[in-house]
């Protein structure tokens, strides 16, 4: 049995439960969820970028990189539990839409990789404040790190844009 | 208003009007820029919205938090502007005909008001309060309702693919 049989067999079954079915029958339900889906992406993808910024020394630099990442970085992990919550619950409604969806697995695949730099960042700087700006090459790696992060999110939101898309039938 | 409907149909018949309605992939890419600037313009401003409610970044000075991230929101907001735009001008009539984009424009408009009368009356004595964490009413209030405005920018936002057909 391929991957891909499975997949089928999964969407078909999700989308013939109970909470699927409540799900769809109420047309208010997954524009409401997407909403709220955006919201915890706007505030996920803006913390990570002014840490970031901070990391570039564009933007808060009166402020130390560590309190800077101490104020926004937190905040990510509640607010990617709702988007696991509200993600799932638009994959029980729709399951074609993203199992079957090469997009959707682009965007999970840059998703792990972004919530891994981002631990890693809050990690490195909870051992040491000055990690990044230890010398030269610390403070250049800092940058590069950072440019990930924002093209990585971005790729994040450019593939969840396109989940709507590259739909099969 | 006849010059306003002459406005609406130049830009929608223009050429590059023309390639955003044919080109399959211009469309959801100027989309996806649009929802990164969003995203941006959406969550930075609740941050600072936190700091005028005295629920995050408390212990710093007002206009040190609005001076560190207001610049990317700025920038933000012209790259949604711009995208948003694009997007509106592929299909003008019809998104004018969506309530749902209609009322974000005024709700845009409202968040606008809303933070120009904070500067002019609510940011009077901004230096005498700043390093507060508890900041006067005026201040909470501007606070709140932009948060309420920017959620409900996002939902009609969300809404308006939704209810009209792309294309």
């Amino acid at each position: 049995m391929t991957i891909e049989v499975v997949l089928r067999d999964l969407s078909k079954w999700l989308a013939a439960t109970p909470l699927s079915h409540t799900i769809q029958n109420a047309g208010w339900v997954i524009p409401t969820l997407q909403t709220i889906h955006i919201l915890s992406v706007a505030v996920l993808f803006s913390s990570a970028v002014l840490v970031d910024l901070r990391l570039w020394r564009a933007l808060q630099r009166d402020v130390p990189l560590a309190d800077v990442a101490r104020r926004f970085l937190p905040t990510i992990w509640p607010v990617l539990l709702i988007l696991l919550i509200t993600g799932s619950l638009l994959i029980v409604a729709e399951p074609r839409r993203s199992l079957l969806n090469t997009s959707f697995y682009i965007k999970m695949t840059l998703l792990a990789f972004a919530v891994l730099l981002t631990a890693g960042l809050q990690w490195s700087l909870r051992a040491a404040p000055e990690f990044w700006d230890k010398d030269r090459g610390r403070r250049i790696a800092g940058r590069f790190a950072a440019t990930v992060s924002i093209l990585v999110w971005c790729g994040i939101l450019f593939a969840g844009r396109w989940i709507a898309y590259t739909q099969v039938g | 208003m006849p010059l306003f409907t002459d406005l609406i149909s130049y830009f929608e018949n223009s050429a590059l009007a023309d390639s955003l309605r044919e080109n399959d992939l211009l469309f959801p890419f100027i989309e996806s820029v649009h929802v990164v600037a969003i995203c941006l313009v959406v969550g930075s401003i609740l941050a600072v919205d936190l700091r005028l409610l005295g629920l995050a970044s408390v212990n710093r000075p007002v206009s040190r938090v609005t001076g560190g991230i207001l610049p990317l929101t700025w920038g933000a907001f012209v790259v949604a502007l711009t995208s948003g735009g694009l997007l509106f001008i592929s299909n003008a009539t019809k998104y004018l005909g969506n309530g749902f984009f209609v009322a974000k424009m005024f709700l845009i408009g409202a968040a606008g008001l809303n933070m120009v009368m904070f500067h002019m009356i609510g940011a009077r004595n901004l230096p005498r309060w700043e390093n507060d964490a508890r900041l006067p009413l005026p201040a909470r209030l501007a606070g709140g309702v932009s948060i309420l405005l920017w959620i409900a920018v996002v939902t009609c936002g969300r809404w308006i693919g939704f209810t009209m057909e792309p294309g």
